[in-house]
């Protein structure tokens, strides 16, 4: 027989959330299946891809290595919590604007790991943000739109009118 | 749908002085808001009312066979609606029609570990996944093949009951001229011996499937896959169902990478579970199941030999491959003639001979992964030409420069090259890199290389024969001016809906986000054969140019008569349609589409592409030929630690001639994820088995199966060179696989330039960096890499004469008139 069901209070995207789920439920799980917030995604279910990101009190953490009763009473910020009504995030904006997301399986990931990081650092130079997302595997872009996406949606948040280099989107002349 | 009675006007589709108003701007891509909010729905993500779990039970043995199953313990267990067996399912697929070799469920054998037995449906995965220890299967080992050379040397017991000769699945022989005359010829002569590694695509997304059967007798099935067709087909032959009765939608893709291009036992088995239990199911691979499904790219062993005059040029290649193709056949015969064909593409071989050879082996099958079957032999060849212009004293790029083959020529092997810009790509990449002050000249430790390459763009021939095309698209015009376009292609994130927006977008004057985009579904849409091959941009943008074209000649006449101006004088662009002699003078579109609708009635349009007839007619000459051919020259630069081997990458330079850039952000987007893909296969992919101990897989985890982070890739500097093809959209040739092509061989040239040691292997790994420096040091051939190719019971070589000696496209000896030359 399956497990009785747990029950937690938490915050999932700014709204208060009451959820039910065999208390053996990683916050993934969680996530998708009870709550069905698909946009969190999952490669290996192993905590070694960073496919699974989200932020638990700000904090990027592995989803699929976290017991959804472990998020009682915390905040958590997935992918779908990122705009602001119709209005996309700038990191969403930026990474659209260059085709930072591919297939955009990983996405969600990234943008929200390169959301947390430039909550704490707002101008982060090209080595840290490098070093903030070193924990999350894409195979489609080579990373490198994803690090100019961060740097363009950084500068726009930081109020300044930034525009994409043009070898950015056309290459070398 | 739509007319078809008026001549389509001229097409002006090499873009050689066109102005565009879309084409070659960076768009947004049309998928690109849904990807960044999570609103995207892949495979894994569909939940559907009443829905049940499936889970495979895997085999544990390399080669086996099956004497017995009893899964009655697992049909006991509460929850459990369904379980299924080979018996159930005992119809052979494969991709290739030569291949059908694959069952759903092994039927009496199983031959690689992970190889699916047998297979269960439940309310839960939990409870499908403990159902799987409750079937006792009941094995007889056999002896195991644990790589090619094992397999080509011992015939039995036999993996397959078809084989070309005892373990080896294919054997080709291929002979262009003389080769031995041209080594005759030569000043210098060179031999080689080269091993590739296998290695998996890996991408983010795990493969999944779900499917819905309805009582009234139709069949859905949702599917990760790069191609659907295949899918449709093979599921119509396995479960004996009309393929008008299925439906296969196929989800976006989370990368593909050439991993999701063959039909898969899991798809095959949510089918049958579907209809066996009338409730909707779904199966999602656990990361390690995604390392069985593999067709990665096959660990090929090669052994090149090619004469060369003082001045570099070529008189004479002979090439040997040996792929170790894994349990089944999956693409592989046409991997092996891809390990042999676009070696003549880039620098001219007046005569060339090409052997083949794919073994069985008990390992997860190999088949397309980006570059399919190029990457290994173009490592082989670039840094032999390396060495070939150290022993000649000149510099590898001057060599390439002084050696191109020309535009609109027939090689040795009858491939027809179109536009040729390598040239152009080696002079940005030497010039962006600084070549010339840093080749030789850098301090121990680092070093620079270069290497070139090309890729097909898209195949000549379908993977199954047949007449139709290769491409198809209807388009629907609304009275509201939105355009629909319907496209069996499939997005796996390359971009592929996009350049549909955009070229009809471009065609009809219209705002790319007025177009809708509806693919990759078989109810629903043309067939277009998959997202495979680098063949998408091309067919599907001209099948898309057809149907835009057809819809402007379908709408102008009816403007013209509004406007009482001749239909000639009928423009498209920014949402109108007016009289190019007075621009004022004018309709919006919508307006424009009613008239037509009045007239005419409900207004849509159809497009299709097959691409020309290929030159070549011998038996092989299937695989090779291609609309346009794109080209690639790269130039890394590497950083070597003498004392640990470890090979850092700073920077790669790379120039791409993409033929038209119809998305510029796109192609910039697959060029550096090429060289990202490329820089992984250089350092450190590798599929690693324990053959001494049963043939399992070492590292099936994303974890231990390294490929690179953001930590170490490397900076990358894009040149996009643009030389229009007349076959392709506007111009456009591929831009997805061929970029990765160079980059293997430019990075083993760089390490040689940094510490005079030759890595002809690829993973280029400490180890084998550092057992070269040690060899070095003690005064032995400074190199690491294979040093024997094995005694291959090749057959009697087809001979064809090549263009210059007055062939005509067909083997010495062949029957006048015979199609030949496809994937048999």
């Amino acid at each position: 027989m399956p497990d009785a069901k747990a029950k937690i209070a938490l915050d999932v995207n700014g709204e208060p959330v009451e959820v039910a789920f065999a208390p053996h439920k990683t916050l993934l799980e969680v996530l998708r299946e009870d709550l069905g917030l698909t946009g969190t995604k999952h490669g290996c279910e192993l905590g070694e891809c960073g496919t699974c990101t989200v932020l638990v009190d700000g904090t990027p953490v592995l989803s699929c290595l976290v017991l959804g009763l472990a998020c009682a009473g915390r905040r958590v910020k997935t992918v779908e919590g990122m705009a602001d009504g119709g209005l996309l995030h700038p990191l969403q904006e930026a990474f659209a604007e260059l085709g930072a997301a591919q297939c955009g399986y990983c996405t969600p990931a990234f943008l929200l790991t390169a959301d947390a990081l430039l909550a704490g650092n707002p101008h982060p130079a090209r080595e840290q943000i490098k070093e903030a997302l070193a924990g999350n595997l894409c195979r489609c872009t080579g990373y490198i739109k994803i690090y100019e996406a961060v740097e363009l949606a950084a500068a726009r948040m930081r109020g300044e009118k930034a525009e994409p280099a043009r070898e950015t989107l056309y290459g070398q002349p | 749908m739509g007319s078809r009675k008026k001549k389509t006007t001229e097409r002006r589709n090499d873009g050689k002085g066109m102005q565009f108003r879309v084409v070659g701007t960076a768009l947004r891509k049309v998928d690109a808001t849904a990807k960044v909010t999570g609103a995207t729905r892949f495979a894994d993500d569909l939940f559907l009312p009443r829905m049940l779990y499936a889970k495979l039970l895997r085999s544990p043995h390399p080669h086996a066979r099956i004497t017995a199953i009893d899964a009655s313990k697992a049909r006991a267990l509460p929850g459990v609606k369904a379980v299924l067996t080979g018996k159930d399912l005992p119809i052979p697929f494969g991709i290739l029609p030569v291949s059908q070799d694959e069952h759903a469920l092994a039927l009496d054998k199983v031959r690689f570990v992970g190889d699916p037995v047998a297979a269960v449906a439940a309310t839960t995965e939990e409870i499908a996944t403990a159902a799987l220890d409750l079937i006792d299967v009941k094995y007889e080992p056999l002896r195991a093949f644990p790589d090619a050379i094992d397999a080509v040397e011992h015939p039995d017991p036999a993996i397959h009951d078809y084989a070309d000769a005892g373990n080896i699945h294919k054997l080709i022989d291929l002979e262009f001229g003389d080769v031995d005359a041209g080594f005759r010829e030569a000043d210098l002569v060179r031999e080689d011996t080269f091993f590739f590694e296998g290695n998996t695509h890996l991408p983010m997304e795990q493969h999944a499937a779900a499917a819905d059967w309805s009582p009234g007798g139709r069949l859905t099935v949702w599917s990760s896959t790069q191609t659907p067709h295949y899918v449709h087909r093979a599921l119509a032959k396995v479960l004996e169902l009309p393929a008008a009765r299925i439906r296969v939608i196929a989800c976006p893709n989370g990368g593909g990478f050439g991993g999701k291009s063959d039909p898969f036992s899991h798809e095959v088995v949510v089918a049958k579970l579907a209809m066996l239990t009338g409730r909707p199911i779904k199966i999602t691979l656990t990361r390690e199941e995604v390392f069985y499904c593999h067709r990665g790219r096959h660990p090929t062993l090669m052994w090149v030999k090619t004469g060369v005059k003082k001045d570099g040029a070529i008189t004479g290649m002979h090439f040997k491959s040996l792929l170790d193709g894994g349990g089944y056949g999956s693409y592989g015969v046409a991997s092996t003639y891809y390990t042999g064909a676009l070696q003549t593409v880039t620098y001219p071989i007046p005569r060339y001979k090409f052997q083949g050879a794919r073994a069985f082996t008990n390992k997860p099958p190999c088949g397309p992964k980006r570059g399919h079957g190029t990457p290994q032999p173009r490592f082989a060849l670039e840094v032999h030409l390396d060495k070939l212009a150290e022993q000649l004293g000149m510099d590898p790029a001057e060599l390439r420069l002084r050696h191109l083959v020309p535009p609109n020529s027939l090689t040795a092997n009858w491939l027809r090259v179109g536009t040729m810009g390598l040239g152009r790509c080696i002079e940005k990449v030497v010039a962006g890199s600084e070549w010339k002050r840093r080749f030789k000249r850098l301090p121990y430790g680092q070093g620079i290389g270069l290497a070139c390459s090309s890729y097909i763009t898209g195949a000549g021939l379908p993977i199954y024969w047949n007449a139709m095309p290769h491409s198809g698209v209807q388009l629907k015009c609304d009275r509201g001016g939105g355009v629909t376009v319907f496209c069996g292609s499939t997005e796996i994130g390359q971009g592929s809906d996009s350049i549909l927006a955009m070229i009809v977008a471009e065609v009809l004057g219209l705002d790319p986000l007025h177009i809708a985009i509806v693919t990759g579904d078989t109810d629903l849409t043309p067939v277009d054969l998959g997202s495979y091959s680098s063949r998408v941009t091309l067919m599907t943008g001209n099948a898309a140019i057809q149907a835009a074209e057809r819809a402007r000649d379908l709408i102008a006449p009816h403007v013209a008569r509004k406007l009482e101006v001749p239909a000639e004088r009928i423009a498209f662009a920014d949402g109108r349609v007016f009289d190019v002699e007075q621009p004022e003078h004018g309709v919006a579109f919508a307006e424009a589409v009613q008239l037509a609708e009045a007239a005419e009635g409900t207004v849509g349009t159809v497009g299709s592409y097959t691409p020309p007839r290929s030159a070549g007619r011998y038996r092989g000459a299937g695989v090779g030929p291609s609309p346009a051919y794109s080209y690639s020259a790269c130039v890394a630069l590497v950083d070597v630690d003498p004392a640990t081997g470890i090979v850092r990458v700073p920077k790669i330079w790379i120039a791409h001639d993409v033929g038209r850039v119809i998305n510029a952000a796109s192609v910039m987007g697959q060029i550096e994820g090429s060289v990202y893909m490329g820089l992984g296969e250089a350092l450190m992919e590798e599929m690693a088995y324990r053959g001494n101990r049963n043939v399992v897989h070492k590292i099936p985890s994303l974890l231990e199966y390294k490929s690179p982070t953001t930590l170490e890739m490397c900076d990358v500097v894009t040149y996009v060179v643009e030389d229009p093809d007349p076959n392709g959209p506007f111009g456009a040739k591929e831009c997805g696989q061929g970029p990765l092509l160079p980059v293997p061989p430019a990075v083993a040239n760089a390490v040689y330039d940094a510490v005079g040691v030759r890595i002809d292997e690829v993973p280029i790994t400490p180890e084998k960096v550092f057992k070269a420096l040690r060899r070095k040091d003690k005064g032995e051939e400074p190199r690491f890499g294979p040093t024997r190719f094995p005694e291959i019971p090749w057959p009697e070589p087809t001979r064809v004469p090549p263009p210059w000696e007055g062939g005509d496209g067909t083997a010495a000896g062949q029957s006048v008139g015979r199609t030949l030359g496809r994937h048999a």
